[in-house]
């Protein structure tokens, strides 16, 4: 059933290719009930999935024969890991939807962009053929590069083709890494093989060799994950994007990256993840310090917002590393969290504020007095502020909570470090919140065209806003919700290797 | 199970949501629900005094509940005196604070609505017994706190509060690091970590957490690191010399609502979590770092009176006054925790400087919110000047004013007869045994907290009348009616504390208990 | 000496027969009965009836399950060549039905009889096993190809791309006959097999080298690599659309097939070595340094072009290096996916060429900029160039990318135990990487910037669109289902 997500998704693209030319409302809907009835066939597949059989075990959805000349299967499984990043899918491409709902240029393209994108998101999450992985994890660069060069705003040609050519090469990289590991797995074999399950457990690759292709793919993954230093294209892509581009990139596209480098590179290579543990762990802890650090001193309010996401997603990697089951469960659980806060945190400023300010420089909107003319954004903002911070009750701080804790049994000094991260978290929330909203700066003086109030906050931003805020509190409140999916999938076969020091 | 505590904490935030959805129009509606909702707070937490059984030392209304198993967390709640009395002082003072405010216009809905949140962290944090939700209540009060010092404080709001929740923060993720490092320690193969506040103060006091923690990390004196976070988180709650700094600011320009809920409530979550997680979890560092925590207390305790004799401004006088007092009850506690090894003090002399100690936070969270009322209803009058100098002979304009305003400031002062002298009375009463220098240094704090309060009293209300404030109207009957139950209590606990002791003495003997071998 | 028994010649090359007949046919009647029609009418008769030539061409070869060797190497029939001739005539109908849009010329009977010229000796040359018969198709069909780039003879560059094409062609024809002279001499004879077997175990001669350098420069040309690739660009760009289409398409189906013949048959004792740090003296290490400066150049300069002939052109000479690249890994499989990848390559770029006539014809150039708005001015047209240049640029799930897949994971199991040809395959990715932005930019005029307010509708001819919308299918079709392409070769 859980199939049904993914071509839910493209049969959505057909109707809304199909519609006329400028039926801007019809097609708003028709993306707006693709993407809820996404939603709702990930929510009861993942919750069907879960009662039937083991969430911790790999479940075959769909498993045909594809191209058996290389050992091309179109396989579709899920364990408990993929349930919540597909509940994460349908989420976010709701509340990006309905943030998207003043799109008045070329409307129907726009969304036909966006549910292609969201299609392609469902099928990485859902394959367990690494072939047919790949091919959705690139399938995915067109609609991005499109929906950012088209529909954006700073600087968003530049923007968009630095995220497709980064996204490209990464991608490229674990192409390399992948046709060497099929080469060595068919000479172990004895028969070509694709399947991500064959090549993991049947499958030992010489140390030596897991030593280099695990880099190779780690990093290929890890360019779209954000990791320092290659995340350069992640401020100006975020920043390029329009609304609910960046609300789906931060939330749910660099989850593909985290995602590829945990299903594939750490569980197919888990010497080599070993070999390059600290390695990872400490360019995670860069990450976290350098994005925190560069987010304070920026005059953009969406930089701001674009700097936190590779600092978060810092900690994702940082989980990633540490090779535990507590720190693997704090990484899952951070994708979620992450994607949720940040789609809220780039809503308020992209939709909220800087569609009705058209600025998004800090100096002029401390003389708006936003605090007062948009109510609801800075309340919204603040929730969002509060709940990246990691203040307990919202869904990040049970995720970092568990990364550090996985982390302190690793690499307590780089612990110590990451705490550092989440105080500059705190500063630089803090800062954007008080410049943007509740500045104490004199109002700027009136002018003639200064006169005609903000637009209010619509429905669609508010349903979009609270539907985001409750998410993360409930998982906050209730974290065992998505826990008991994704921790035992730490114990079955897949993860053995990875978990148990490498040993055979 | 019983859910009162539950229902305790979840009414206020109910309310808040309340009072928030109403809008900006309705600022009747809004002012009069919040109070209401803030009564039911004080109704709930006199039935839960009523039925609370003062004889036994043990946890009553606990309600417990598996919430993360992996984790350890538990979602365990559960009163003993001192989370009584601290749940009681938070339902007296909010609905003055309420009151204060009433002819508050600004965002009233807001404004109200984020004192009834904070009431909810409050109540959650006094009545959490694991870390991971008590951490939540405890980080949940800072919000509501920033923005009613951001958006309706003074000429300096910005930096005043930015500093409050920056150093609060900190503090908080040392506390969390330090449990982290605790968390890790207690985790075997087969159970989590442990976070039960109840659980650690047994293995802190058996000197097994010091083991455990030696044991997961290898170095000798982790114990001591990881109660230094602890300290930390406390110390800028409290606030403990020197990470006092946020206080003058914030107290002077938070409105005088607000100021009323920190220096009653807030800053006794310093001395509570002192008193619930630092004593009974780590025993054994504090006995190690004891002479430095006592000259830390005794620093409090001068340096900050000293401070307030040299402040012109009413309100920074005052803070300042409040982390003097804050500061005997450090003394008290940590000259408890020196003695408790010492097997020849009689139980009971220990116990007097704990029940002074809990005596002490509530006077004082009573009196210095009265004061501050006072202050407010000054300001008000004034027309916002609160300046030493601005006053003069004010006595004779506004007798009924002075009058019960000196009545809190003797309370202050610790005159007999009055609640302030009994709690500083068991402080030195327990402190001189156990640690004679300590006691008799902060005497100087206690004569010179007389000498600026008397100035205060001599400056403002005696002496010359200041032209200015010749037609300054006395207090109206609903302003009289509103001090009227503070001055009362000062009066009753100061002649019969016996009204609280007798709840708490148990409390104070178990918590003893739990310090000793 | 054999004697030749003509009847069982002609049931041989029945293919090339009726396409001969055909070329005959279109010749005659437009010469007489289409005298006077327009020439979008001449065109569009002799497209269709080359085209049902052509198919049934194509549905005899496909249909017989003949092996035979007429000659000794003069004409190998089996079906694996048959499929490979098919593969050309569904590349040349494509290639007609693109041209039926054409104005450049009033000669439209010999237009398409040369195109139909070109491809019988094509065909021929995948038959071809024998030294000598491999050069007369191969010169058969380059003439051909030479006089199709001069047709537009209202354009000076048509007739200068053609001057060029011509001299490098007979110049790497001289060096192609020089080398077959060589191997001639070096193992008297010219049948493949029998080189092999008296040149096998003799070593790397110095003369067996220049044979060999002679060969792979003659057919270098031919598929423009470096550094043998000067004409490419301007022929692609001088010559009409279609021819330019023909040039990319079928004849690198037929090079590709007969080169990889050559030197995996007729070279077997000089294999040598192109391994990493396992450098063997060689044809491998000739075609690896080949290939690789085709990719690296290629790419590179098809960064900064702004004709999108141009950059089609240098996009070809990479393309031919990923190819060359199946060439050298010298394995059954290597080579079916060769041509896997040079078949689809062919379809994915008669399609693109037809975009691009499509665009020259409405708005005058095809320069990037008169790409701008194509998505507004013609979607269907503009949906089938996303699909061909992404299938170019190796994205899933079209064609190109599982033919990269194929041909890249097929060189590095060339060398299962080291993985010795990695470094290549690093490289192509690389540079296939690189390829991404230029494509990237075509779409970007296409799909971003917004067309010029006075531009007027673009009206498309339906054949053309349907052409179109056929390769775009069967570019998709191939990419998911690769087996239905595979399962020939």
């Amino acid at each position: 059933m859980l199939a049904w997500t993914i071509y839910i998704s493209f049969l959505g693209v057909l109707v809304l290719m199909l519609l006329p030319r400028d039926a801007a409302r019809a097609a708003r809907i028709v993306a707006l009930f693709t993407a809820v009835l996404g939603c709702g066939v990930a929510l009861v597949g993942a919750m069907q999935l879960a009662q039937q059989g083991n969430v911790g075990e790999v479940t075959t959805i769909v498993k045909t024969d594809w191209i058996p000349a290389i050992g091309a299967h179109y396989y579709l499984a899920a364990d408990g890991i993929s349930l919540v990043l597909v509940v994460l899918t349908g989420l976010a491409a709701i509340a990006g939807i309905l943030f998207s709902w003043n799109v008045e240029k070329r409307t129907k393209e726009f969304f036909a962009f966006y549910l292609a994108l969201i299609g392609g998101v469902y099928g990485v999450f859902l394959s367990f053929d690494v072939l047919l992985l790949f091919v959705f994890y690139e399938l995915t660069i067109i609609p991005k590069y499109f929906l950012i060069a088209r529909w954006g705003s700073t600087r968003k040609e530049y923007g968009a083709m630095k995220l497709a050519l980064y996204s490209f090469v990464g991608s490229h990289l674990v192409l390399i890494g992948l046709i060497a590991a099929w080469v060595v797995a068919r000479g172990q074999l004895g028969h070509p093989s694709l399947n991500l399950l064959e090549l993991s457990q049947l499958v030992h690759f010489p140390a030596g060799f897991q030593c280099w292709v695990f880099p190779l793919v780690f990093i290929g993954f890890a360019i779209l994950a954000g990791m320092w230093p290659f995340h350069t294209w992640a401020p100006t892509g975020h920043v390029a994007a329009p609304t609910a581009g960046s609300m789906l990139l931060a939330g749910v596209v660099m989850k593909l990256g985290a995602y590829g480098c945990l299903r594939v590179a750490m569980v197919m290579f888990p010497e080599g993840a070993r070999h390059w543990q600290w390695a990872i762990a400490a360019l995670a802890v860069v990450g976290i310090i350098y994005g925190a650090g560069v987010a304070l001193v920026q005059r953009d309010f969406k930089f701001v917002i674009g700097y936190s996401s590779v600092s978060h997603m810092g900690f994702v990697l940082l989980g990633l590393a540490t090779l535990n089951t507590i720190g693997l469960d704090g990484a899952v659980l951070q994708m979620f969290s992450h994607g949720i806060i940040a789609g809220l945190l780039f809503a308020v400023v992209g939709r909220m504020v800087y569609d009705r300010t058209h600025t998004r420089d800090f100096n002029d909107l401390e003389k708006m007095n936003l605090g007062k003319l948009l109510p609801f954004a800075g309340m919204a903002f603040t929730i969002a502020g509060v709940a990246s911070m990691g203040l307990p009750g919202f869904s990040g701080f049970v995720a970092e909570f568990q990364v550090l804790m996985g982390a302190w049994q690793v690499f307590p000094k780089m612990t110590i470090l990451s705490g550092v991260g989440i105080i500059l978290g705190v500063a630089y929330t803090l800062r954007a919140l008080q410049k943007a909203f509740y500045s104490d700066a004199p109002p700027a003086a009136h002018d003639g065209h200064e006169d005609h109030p903000l637009e209010p906050i619509s429905g669609p931003e508010r349903a979009g806003a609270v539907l985001l805020i409750a998410a993360s509190l409930v998982i906050g409140l209730f974290p065992t919700l998505l826990m008991n999916w994704i921790e035992p999938c730490f114990r079955s076969q897949l993860f053995a290797r990875l978990l148990n020091g490498g040993a055979q | 199970m019983n859910h009162s505590l539950t229902t305790l904490t979840l009414v206020p935030l109910f309310g808040g949501i309340v009072v928030a959805g109403l809008g900006s129009e309705r600022n009747k509606l809004v002012r009069g629900l919040s109070l209401f909702f803030s009564l039911i707070g004080l109704t709930g937490a006199l039935c839960l005094w009523t039925h609370f059984k003062g004889a036994s030392g043990d946890l009553q209304f606990v309600e417990k509940f598996d919430w993360v198993p992996t984790l350890g967390a538990q979602y365990y709640l559960g009163m003993d005196g001192l989370g009584l009395l601290m749940v009681m002082l938070t339902a007296i003072v909010t609905p003055l604070a309420i009151l204060v405010s009433w002819s508050m216009n600004d965002r009233a809905h807001i404004f109200n609505a984020l004192i009834l949140w904070l009431q909810a962290g409050l109540f959650g944090t006094f009545t959490a017994l694991n870390f991971f939700h008590w951490f939540m209540f405890w980080e949940l009060g800072l919000i509501p706190a920033f923005f009613l010092i951001k958006l309706w404080g003074g000429p300096k709001r910005g930096p005043a509060a930015t500093q409050f929740f920056i150093y609060t923060m900190v503090g908080s993720v040392a506390l969390l690091l330090s449990f982290l490092a605790i968390w890790l320690a207690t985790k075997t193969k087969t159970e989590p970590g442990c976070f039960d506040f109840i659980t650690l103060a047994g293995m802190g006091k058996s000197g097994v957490l010091t083991t455990k923690l030696q044991a997961a990390f290898g170095w000798k004196n982790i114990g001591l690191m990881v109660f230094f976070g602890a300290f930390l988180g406390f110390a800028v709650k409290v606030p403990v010399v020197p990470f006092h700094t946020w206080l003058p600011a914030a107290y002077s320009e938070a409105p005088s609502a607000v100021t009323m809920l920190l220096t009653g409530v807030m800053s006794k979550m310093g001395v509570y979590g002192f008193l619930r997680i630092l004593l009974p979890i780590f025993p054994d560092q504090m006995r190690q770092v004891l002479t430095p925590l006592l000259w830390l207390a005794v620093a409090t305790i001068v340096l900050s009176a000293c401070a307030a004799f040299a402040q012109r401004d009413l309100k920074r006088m005052l803070a300042y006054s409040s982390v003097n007092h804050l500061g005997y009850c450090l003394l008290a506690m940590f000259a408890a925790v020196g003695a408790a090894t010492n097997v020849n003090q009689p139980e009971i002399q220990k116990a007097a400087g704990l029940d002074g100690v809990l005596l002490q936070m509530f006077n004082h969270g009573l009196t210095a919110s009265a004061l501050f009322l006072f202050v407010a209803l000054l300001e008000k009058r004034s027309g916002g000047l609160r300046g030493l100098d601005d006053f003069g002979g004010l006595r004779k304009v506004v007798p009924v004013f002075a009058g019960l305003m000196g009545i809190a400031i003797f309370s202050s002062l610790g005159l007999p007869g009055l609640n302030g002298f009994v709690g500083e009375f068991l402080v030195f009463k327990g402190v001189f045994p156990l640690a004679p220098w300590a006691a008799a240094i902060s005497t100087i704090g206690l004569l010179v907290t007389a000498i600026f309060l008397l100035t205060l009293i001599q400056r403002v209300f005696c002496g010359p009348l200041n032209g200015r404030w010749a037609q300054l109207p006395d207090l109206t009957t609903a302003e009289r009616f509103l001090v009227l139950p503070s001055i009362v209590l000062m009066f009753a606990l100061g002649v019969w504390p016996q009204l609280i002791l007798g709840t708490i003495d148990a409390t104070v003997v178990a918590l003893v208990q739990k310090i000793s071998f | 000496m054999n004697s030749v028994d003509y009847l069982q010649m002609l049931r041989l090359a029945a293919p090339e027969m009726i396409v001969t007949v055909t070329m005959l046919l279109v010749l005659g009647a437009d010469l007489t009965v289409l005298r006077d029609k327009s020439i979008t009418a001449r065109f569009h008769f002799g497209a269709l009836l080359s085209v049902l030539g052509c198919a049934s061409a194509a549905v005899f070869a496909f249909t017989r399950r003949e092996h035979d060797d007429l000659l000794n190497g003069i004409l190998i029939v089996n079906p694996h060549t048959d499929f490979v001739k098919v593969a050309i005539l569904a590349l040349t109908i494509f290639t007609l039905l693109i041209s039926t849009a054409g104005k450049f010329t009033d000669h439209v009977g010999e237009y398409l009889s040369l195109i139909l010229l070109g491809t019988i000796g094509l065909m021929f040359l995948v038959s071809a096993g024998d030294l000598l018969m491999i050069f007369v198709s191969l010169e058969l069909a380059s003439l051909a190809l030479y006089i199709l780039t001069a047709f537009n003879k209202r354009n000076e560059h048509s007739s200068e791309a053609a001057l060029k094409y011509f001299l490098f062609g007979g110049m790497s024809a001289a060096f192609l006959l020089f080398g077959f002279s060589l191997l001639y001499g070096l193992s008297g004879s010219t049948h493949l097999t029998d080189i092999a077997r008296s040149l096998a175990g003799k070593g790397l001669d110095p003369l067996l080298l220049v044979a060999l350098v002679m060969t792979v420069i003659g057919f270098g040309f031919k598929v423009a690599a470096v550094p043998f690739h000067l004409w490419a660009p301007d022929a692609y760009e001088g010559a009409p659309t279609p021819s330019a289409a023909f040039i990319a398409a079928g004849s690198k189906v037929a090079s590709f097939f007969i080169l990889a013949r050559i030197l995996a048959v007729g070279f077997a004792s000089s294999e040598g070595s192109a391994v990493w740090h396992g450098y063997l003296a060689g044809w491998t290490p000739v075609v690896a340094v080949v290939a690789a400066l085709s990719m690296v150049l290629g790419n590179l300069t098809a960064l900064v072009q702004s004709s999108v002939k141009r950059l089609l052109a240098y996009s070809a000479i990479a393309h031919a290096g990923y190819m060359l690249l199946g060439v050298l890994s010298n394995t059954n499989a290597s080579r079916s996916a060769l041509m896997f990848y040079v078949i689809t390559y062919g379809v994915t770029v008669i399609g693109a060429f037809g975009v691009v006539s499509v665009v020259e014809e409405a708005t005058g150039g095809d320069a990037l900029k008169n790409f701008a708005g194509l998505s507004r001015r013609a979607p269907l047209v503009s949906l089938c160039l996303l699909v061909f240049l992404l299938s170019l640029g190796g994205i899933p799930p079209l064609a190109g990318f599982i033919g990269k897949f194929f041909l890249f994971s097929d060189t590095v199991a060339a060398d299962e135990k080291h993985l010795g040809l990695l470094w290549l395959v690093i490289l192509a990715i690389a540079m296939s990487a690189v390829s991404f932005y230029y494509y990237l930019q075509v779409l970007k005029q296409a799909y971003v910037e917004d067309a010029p307010a006075d531009a007027p509708a673009m009206k498309v001819p339906v054949v053309i669109t349907l052409a179109l919308v056929l390769l775009a299918a069967l570019v998709i079709l191939f990419g998911c289902a690769p087996s239905l392409l595979t399962q020939f070769l």
